[in-house]
């Protein structure tokens, strides 16, 4: 099943085809719906299959490059379409089409009756196929090609409902802020590439990361690799700075957000700095910058997320929250507890979404929690199911966000320091706050809408199992990554199964240091009291006495405003960069570069031209016989010259 | 007594001459036609003297394919001169310059 690996990507590339060709045609939603999930439903089979495969073979054993064709061949290059399946491949892998496959089957619910129904699946297979290509890629080059195609999904699944408004202007305009966002990170990512092919001369990841342990590389080197590929991360997995076109690309349908934007793409950049772990671990000052950009982002995005008044927005601050855990993690050199956190988010973040999208679908839109309230009792599936995600976001045991984040929080204050375990246990109670903010507002009190106008409903079984589904996974998830605390040695089987890949990148940081077990249950304690403290208050706050949250806020005016503004971050980023470059391409690139210069430059030719053409052409009068003479006279001379030459 | 081969050319050569003048200096189209397929025959004539100075029979081959096409490009033609003469009412090549920018 391992050869067989392509099939997960070809799969989705034929439900592609299918549905992108001929959907338009097929007029049954149906079976527009049961091609679309059925292609990544085989695909995740053949993960699953070819997951217990690896799992069967000795743990030397377990790293398989299945090359298909070459892709690239100049001079030195020599690029491969090859895929690699290995321990940290296999687990993207499976979070991808697994969580893929389960948002698949609730779109044919949540996307019913849409006028571009097959539209939407064809660009979500596409979508899968990408990614598939970013995660099992053997190679930077066929890991950009992946990255770059699924910034182009994304673009266009954001842009979906195209001829729809979206805050101040159209869902177009923001998939274009992700697309031109993302850009700029990928920038970073190509020169970190270039700047790898120049030291390793290689793409390949084998031969790059065994050269990156054996050649003797000056630091530096490595610092600048690891800050280019970074700043492509920043892009992709929406961190500071380039984070601000992640709450836009909310403008999308709910299950994109859910799959894209929260579960599988945005993880990419954690993936890639976790792939190419070798290269950071060898540059000290650079995880340190991914630890500081990624606790500064967790805080950040979660202060925003607590004042937030649209479900999808606050969703989307805590998807960006979450996501700088992971680099945490990353920069923390806690690799394998960063792509835990990738999975166990990857299930509960994708529930909160889909349990949003039941929300919205079933409140005609309507996205604004102050405009909800009380839904618990009709739509108990998507309220238990939410509560589930919300208890395991929050971080409380036995869910399964609590081993992932906690062993982040540990592995934070081991290794970097205590400020960070500080600011990361601040972040979490924020994030338990926000949380059940959203839940209570939702599904708790008093109805804030008008039962006679809006009827809301549970959704229908092929969105409830979906959603039931991953609260089960949300639910257990974390069990596989017990610590080894509880455990004992190699207990945590998460660790043992990604223990190879990792291996060679802690053992150039090798972290010394000896902290007690005592030190472990007091943080363990103290997070997990965060954590409740922060629903406590929530549920204080807006379940027993809702004027509270009005007079804070109005106590607090000016941070209330900051906050609920989002810091002013994109009005900033408009003032500096995005309006100057538009006037002066307006202005100079536009009226005098381009219609002055370059066009005067090419209009000075033509004319040029066309005034020697219209001395020339009086050669032509159109008599014959003149140019029988003209003619006559040429052979004469020809003949001349062959006879003088002879 | 054989006539020498000398006397042969230059008669071809002038009736070619004749025929090139023809063809610069005469105005109507008929005539400049004519002078065209004095220009051709000048040319059989001299490959029929070279094929019977050699002994050899290829060029008077040649001169039956001369004959076709000629004949053949005769037709094409006369056949334009009869549509121009239809537009323009005349055949003076003077007064049809239509190929002019």
């Amino acid at each position: 099943m391992i050869n067989l690996i392509y099939l997960t990507i070809l799969f989705p590339l034929i439900g592609f085809i299918i549905n992108g060709v001929f959907g338009s045609k097929i007029k049954n939603e149906k079976v527009i719906g049961v091609i679309g999930s059925g292609a990544i439903g085989l695909s995740f089979l053949i993960v699953v299959f070819a997951f217990f495969e690896t799992l069967s073979l000795p743990v030397k054993e377990r790293t398989h490059i299945v090359e298909l064709f070459t892709w690239l061949k100049v001079g030195g290059l020599d690029v491969s379409i090859a895929y690699q399946v290995d321990q940290l491949s296999l687990v993207m892998a499976l979070i991808v089409t697994g969580v893929g496959f389960v948002i698949h089957v609730y779109s044919i619910g949540y996307m019913h009756g849409d006028k571009a129904f097959w539209r939407f699946f064809a660009y979500l297979n596409l979508f899968i196929f990408t990614m598939m290509n970013l995660i099992l890629a053997d190679n930077f080059v066929l890991m950009f090609l992946g990255w770059e195609g699924v910034g182009l999904c994304s673009y266009l699944l954001i842009g979906f409902w195209y001829d729809k408004d979206f805050e101040k202007s159209t869902t177009s305009a923001a998939g274009l802020k992700a697309f031109i966002v993302n850009r700029i990170g990928d920038v970073g990512f190509l020169l970190g590439m270039f700047l790898i092919y120049l030291v390793f001369n290689s793409l390949n990841f084998a031969e790059v990361f065994s050269r990156a342990t054996t050649f003797h590389i000056s630091e530096h080197i490595f610092t600048l690799i690891a800050i280019f590929l970074f700043i492509g991360a920043t892009g992709k997995s929406a961190q500071i700075p380039l984070y601000v076109w992640l709450p836009d690309a909310m403008a999308g349908p709910t299950p994109v957000s859910a799959l894209i934007h929260a579960a599988t793409m945005v993880t990419a950049g954690v993936y890639m700095v976790a792939r190419t772990s070798i290269i950071f671990a060898s540059a000290p000052t650079a995880m340190m910058v991914v630890a500081v950009i990624g606790v500064f982002t967790a805080f950040f995005a979660a202060t925003i997320g607590m004042v937030q008044n649209d479900i999808k927005k606050v969703l989307a601050y805590s998807t960006i929250s979450q996501l700088g855990y992971m680099f945490l993690a990353m920069g923390a050199g806690a690799f394998s507890a960063g792509i835990f956190h990738v999975m166990t988010h990857a299930f509960f973040k994708a529930l909160l979404f889909l349990g949003a999208g039941s929300v919205i679908h079933s409140m005609h839109e309507q996205q604004d929690i102050r405009h909800y309230g009380g839904l618990k009792k009709y739509m108990p599936v998507t309220y238990g199911t939410f509560l589930v995600a919300a208890i395991a976001i929050s971080g409380v045991p036995p869910l399964s966000g609590f081993f992932s984040k906690d062993e982040i929080l540990w592995y934070s204050y081991t290794n970097i320091g205590f400020v960070f375990w500080l600011i990361g246990v601040i972040t979490a109670v924020m994030t338990a706050f926000y949380m059940f903010r959203l839940q209570f507002l939702t599904f708790h009190g008093k109805s804030r809408f008008d039962e006679k106008k809006t009827h809301p409903h549970e959704s229908p079984r092929v969105m409830t199992i979906p959603l039931i589904i991953l609260a089960v996974l949300a639910a257990i998830g974390g069990f596989i990554g017990i610590p080894e605390l509880f455990s004992g040695e190699h207990g945590n089987l998460f660790h043992s199964w990604l223990e190879p890949i990792f291996k060679s990148a802690e053992l150039k940081l090798s972290y010394f240091g000896s902290h007690s077990h005592f030190e472990e249950y007091l943080f363990m304690i103290i997070s997990i009291v965060g954590a409740v403290a922060g629903i406590l208050v929530a549920g204080y706050i807006y379940l027993r006495k809702p004027q509270v949250a009005d007079r804070l806020s109005a106590r607090f005016k000016s941070i209330y405003r900051l906050l609920l503004n989002k810091y002013y971050v994109d009005e900033a980023y408009d003032a500096t960069v995005v309006n100057p470059l538009v006037n002066t391409s307006k202005s100079f690139l536009w009226k005098i570069f381009d219609s002055k210069i370059i066009d005067g430059f090419i209009n000075a030719v033509a004319s040029w031209i066309g005034n020697l053409s219209s001395l020339i052409r009086k050669i032509q009068t159109g008599v014959v016989q003149s140019y029988a003479l003209v003619m006559m006279i040429g052979i004469l001379l020809a003949l001349f010259w062959i006879i003088m030459s002879l | 007594m054989q006539i020498p081969i000398e006397y042969y050319l230059i008669l071809s050569a002038i009736m070619f001459s004749t025929g090139v003048v023809g063809v610069l200096i005469r105005r109507n189209a008929i005539v400049v036609f004519m002078s065209i397929e004095l220009m051709l025959n000048s040319a059989n004539l001299t490959l029929v003297t070279f094929s019977s100075y050699l002994g050899n029979s290829i060029g008077q081959i040649f001169v039956f394919f001369v004959m076709a096409v000629a004949a053949a490009e005769a037709a094409v033609g006369l056949a334009i001169i009869i549509a121009l003469f239809r537009n323009k009412l005349t055949v003076n090549i003077d007064e049809i310059n239509i190929f002019k920018w």
